[in-house]
């Protein structure tokens, strides 16, 4: 008999195979159906294991029955812990979002839509749970495969294929980059597991510099997923052109597993709290938060611009890791959980005014969207709660990772409200040009006509497809009142500590729950308060200040800015291979 | 655009030299090439004896690492529902029917034509014998999934393209794709030890998607014309 | 000359991403990647490798006698078939960039930012 958590992966690929086999005959709500049903059941699976993982701890189940015996198994373990069991709950949900969005309306092909998006389903899932690092290698590329498909899935579009093949090169070369540093640590360890290998390393009197090389090259493919700068060249390409349902999994989840990995690599394989591995993932989150802001103000092309604010919050994410404590880790955990909610919802609401004006370009929409309320007010709350309003998770996440950041971390607190109004303050921006109408008609030129993706234009956007919207937005926005704290953290800490002892000793892995900070004080209002103002006010300069002199004065370096994302792939190349190097530097000096 | 050539051949060359350094580094930091430090290998060995399957790689594969297979038996199942996404004929293409031409390597000489047609079913065997002995001797369903595919376009190199496509019935080896990866799901994950099922199971999902992801290329290549 | 084998891997990768960023055609840049990948195989083997040893395949050899790492040989396998699917998808992709763009030239492709 199958545990629940091998059910979880079983179900989503077992359905994905016969609507693939027969989805050519199906007719299409059957196809719905069953791609529906799969994933609810996959929820209701997933949902009972982080009962059983908070309730009575980490659940680890060894594929095929390979038990450890004296600490040593020659299989694969799956480990669920409250963290990876949660992520993968995050995942399925998204997934039942998307696919009611697409439900009956998008445009299929036979039924390798629905396939697709279960193979990455289980993939996705297989990713956050499995306990071996060769096989978290070969899920992160049954994922990225999917992905690539999904990306191009509109393949008379030239920028739709483009993108594809922008990511799918660098995500596949960072890939093969992990696979050198896993077999590295193989070298040296002979291990494979997370747990197995982290054992030898200590037994060996803890990390040296080959191994440390060894578990930078294992994160460089994780960093490129999590699109860290400069590895983040091709999320944008992707995202802009990727179909609206598969950016919610994109933007929501698929970019923060990879930062989960890096979390998992560096706990497991270097004990976590290294001085110099925080330092360099601190300076790579830094610069991410930065400029994934910056570009995100940049743009005009509304998924592009969600896509780099994607970049910027991950960037929060990766210092959450640097940080190396367990409430750090409690508040990315509420940051990731409530930027999917907000970020799915902001493409729902992109994809509703793609599907009926066949563009997303800002400057083409201006005034457009009077009548479409629900839709305004995704984009209206959306854009508030990435600036950080409270209790949105993110409100939550960007206090927590504050309140745990040590005295020579005041740049965060900095980066924080820039970020918040940067990325917020983009889609405020978007708000009062498309659905207010606000300021003058831009110069410039014309925007590019996409097509759609039904069948043909909705002038009435169908409830079906906006009701996941305000689902998630709703999920966002109250997660940080609809999950208790103290299990949050308590779930970082069984996430921090024990983790070798769980999976190879069978030791108990309920670590304590201990207290989070007092969270409604009014120092962390203030900060929720400063970002959304800095938002509001960077968003009313947008649009009604276009005379301002310093934003005049820097316009070659948003040229510049602009030259940089060149959409050529052997300039994404030569940076992922600078960004290694950089990050390796700062990881072994 | 002269300043972001420049750019790029200087991150280039600056982390080629960087990679370089750190690569050896951890290189030197490794046991020495050909040492007799493998831990996990050695018990890889002991517990493939000890379940009877000879061929040590074959029992890590189906066996010991199923996961790892599993999802690479998907990879294949993506790929191949990528190809027909990806290279399906859009709006401004249409397609032929593959009778209506004679399709194919142009000019086969007499002598492929003669050797193509007998080694067909040689293939095939060689192909079903690499599978069948997955578990005793080097092979397996992978390895032998591929002869299998390959095996058909044989056809194809004969000048034969109608020939190939008849023999082909694409939903048909849709059907066999993904029935053998449904099977080898449910084997990795509940029944793993069965090295000979899942061999079969492998071999014939691997033969399947690799004439289904070459048909689609075939089609772009033959097939599909942007009318003038 | 210990460590030649683990090196000559390094080197290959580097040549792969040499190929790639240089590449004036995207057909080259996926076969680059390709190259850049089959360092993954010749590193795995080579870590796997023991002196004197031989396939680890026991249907014509006693249990007992020194045989190669079969974990890192099961690792290549499912590498080499990753590879080759994913090869497959991106030439994909590169056929349709080829068809909608009218070149396969990455210094003739429009920026995607804007």
């Amino acid at each position: 008999m199958l545990s629940p958590v091998e059910l979880a992966i079983a179900v989503p690929f077992l359905a994905a195979m016969v609507l693939a086999g027969a989805g050519r005959w199906l007719p299409r709500v059957v196809v719905d159906a069953v791609a529906m049903g799969a994933t609810l059941a996959v929820t209701g699976l997933l949902g009972a294991v982080l009962w059983e993982a908070v309730r009575y701890g980490t659940v680890v189940v060894w594929v095929g029955g390979w038990r450890p015996h004296g600490g040593v198994s020659t299989g694969i373990p799956l480990v669920a812990d409250p963290f990876a069991t949660a992520l993968a709950l995050v995942v399925a949900v998204l997934t039942v979002a998307a696919l009611l969005f697409s439900w009956r309306y998008f445009t299929e092909v036979q039924a390798v839509f629905h396939t697709l998006m279960l193979l990455f389903l289980g993939a996705m899932c297989a990713f956050a749970l499995t306990g071996d690092l060769f096989d978290a290698f070969v899920f992160f590329e049954l994922m990225s495969a999917v992905a690539y498909v999904l990306t191009g899935y509109r393949a008379d579009e030239a920028r739709s294929v483009h993108g594809g093949l922008n990511f799918g090169v660098v995500n596949s070369l960072a890939a093969y980059l992990s696979l050198t540093g896993i077999a590295l640590l193989y070298g040296r360890t002979g291990e494979l597991g997370f747990a197995a290998v982290g054992e030898q390393i200590r037994a060996a009197g803890g990390p040296d510099t080959g191994v440390r090389v060894a578990f930078a090259l294992v994160c460089t493919g994780f960093l490129v997923k999590a699109a860290a700068v400069p590895f983040h060249f091709w999320l944008a390409d992707a995202h802009a052109v990727a179909p609206t349902p598969v950016c919610v999994l994109f933007s929501g989840i698929m970019v923060e597993l990879g930062v989960y990995a890096v979390a998992r690599t560096y706990w497991t394989v270097l004990g976590g709290a290294e001085e110099t591995t925080a330092r360099a993932l601190a300076v790579f989150g830094g610069t991410t938060m930065l400029l994934g802001g910056v570009m995100c103000l940049l743009q005009r092309h509304i998924k592009r611009l969600l896509a780099y604010s994607t970049v910027s919050h991950v960037g929060l994410l990766v210092t959450c890791v640097a940080l190396a404590r367990a409430d750090a880790l409690a508040g990315g955990a509420f940051y990731l959980i409530g930027h999917a909610g907000v970020k799915g919802a902001l493409f729902v609401g992109a994809g509703a005014l793609l599907n009926r004006f066949e563009t997303v370009d800002e400057h083409e929409l201006r005034g457009r969207g009077r009548d479409m309320r629900v839709t305004s007010c995704l984009f209206l709350l959306g854009g508030l709660a990435l600036a950080g309003l409270p209790p949105g998770g993110m409100w939550l996440g960007k206090v927590l990772a504050e309140h745990a950041a040590p005295h020579g971390w005041w740049w965060l607190t900095v980066l924080g409200v820039l970020a918040s109004g940067l990325t917020g303050g983009a889609v405020l921006r978007v708000w009062l040009r498309v659905f207010r109408g606000a300021g003058r008609r831009p110069a410039g030129q014309a925007g590019e006509r996409e097509a759609g993706e039904t069948a043909a234009p909705t002038p009435r956007v169908p409830w079906l497809m906006l009701a996941p919207g305000l689902l998630l937005l709703a999920g966002g926005l109250l997660v940080a009142v609809l999950l208790s704290g103290p299990e949050v953290l308590r779930g970082a800490r069984t996430f921090t500590t024990g983790y070798a002892g769980t999976v190879l000793h069978g030791r108990p892995s309920l670590a304590h729950a201990g207290r989070l900070p007092e969270l409604w004080t009014a120092s962390a209002l203030v900060k929720g308060l400063a970002g959304v103002t800095a938002a509001l006010a960077v968003a009313a300069l947008a649009v009604w200040g276009r005379r301002v002199p310093p934003a005049a004065r820097a316009r070659p370096v948003w040229s510049a800015l602009h030259t940089l994302h060149s959409g050529h792939v052997g300039d994404y190349v030569a940076w992922l291979l600078a960004g290694i190097v950089l990050f390796t530097l700062l990881v072994i000096v | 655009m002269n300043a972001v050539r420049g750019l790029r051949l200087c991150l280039l060359a600056a982390g080629s030299l960087g990679f370089a350094v750190l690569f050896t580094l951890a290189v030197l930091d490794l046991p020495p090439f050909g040492g007799n430090f493998h831990p996990y290998g050695d018990r890889a060995v002991r517990a493939s004896l000890l379940r009877g399957t000879p061929n040590t790689v074959s029992s890590v594969n189906f066996d010991q690492r199923s996961l790892d297979t599993l999802g690479e038996e998907l990879i294949l199942v993506a790929s191949a529902l990528g190809a027909v996404v990806l290279l399906r004929a859009v709006r401004r293409e249409e397609e032929d029917e593959p009778a209506r031409h004679h399709l194919g390597p142009a000019d086969v000489f007499d002598a492929l034509r003669v050797t193509g047609y007998p080694l067909l079913p040689v293939t095939v065997l060689v192909g079903v014998y690499i599978v069948a002995h997955g578990q005793l001797s080097p092979g397996g369903g992978f390895q032998g999934g591929v002869v299998l595919g390959t095996a058909l376009h044989l056809l194809y190199l004969t000048g034969d393209y109608p020939a190939l496509a008849r023999i082909r019935p694409v939903p048909l080896f849709e059907v066999g794709e993904t029935a053998a990866a449904a099977v080898f799901v449910v084997l990795a994950l509940a029944f793993a030890g069965q090295v000979i099922a899942s061999n079969v199971a492998v071999g014939v999902e691997v033969g399947c998607a690799f004439v289904l992801v070459l048909a689609k290329f075939f089609e772009q290549a033959l097939l599909i014309r942007v009318p003038a | 000359m210990a460590w030649a084998a683990y090196l000559v891997a390094g080197w290959i990768l580097l040549a792969g991403i040499y190929g790639i960023v240089t590449s004036r055609n995207l057909v080259h840049v996926v076969v680059c990647l390709s190259v850049a990948q089959s360092a993954t195989y010749l590193l795995l083997l080579s870590v796997g490798f023991r002196q004197g040893a031989t396939a680890p395949v026991f249907s014509d050899i006693r249990p007992g006698r020194r045989v190669v790492d079969p974990v890192v040989q099961a690792m290549t396998l499912t590498d080499v078939v990753v590879g080759a699917t994913v090869t497959a998808l991106l030439l994909a992709l590169a056929v349709q960039v080829a068809k909608r763009r009218g070149t396969v030239d990455p210094d003739a492709l429009r920026t995607l930012e804007r």
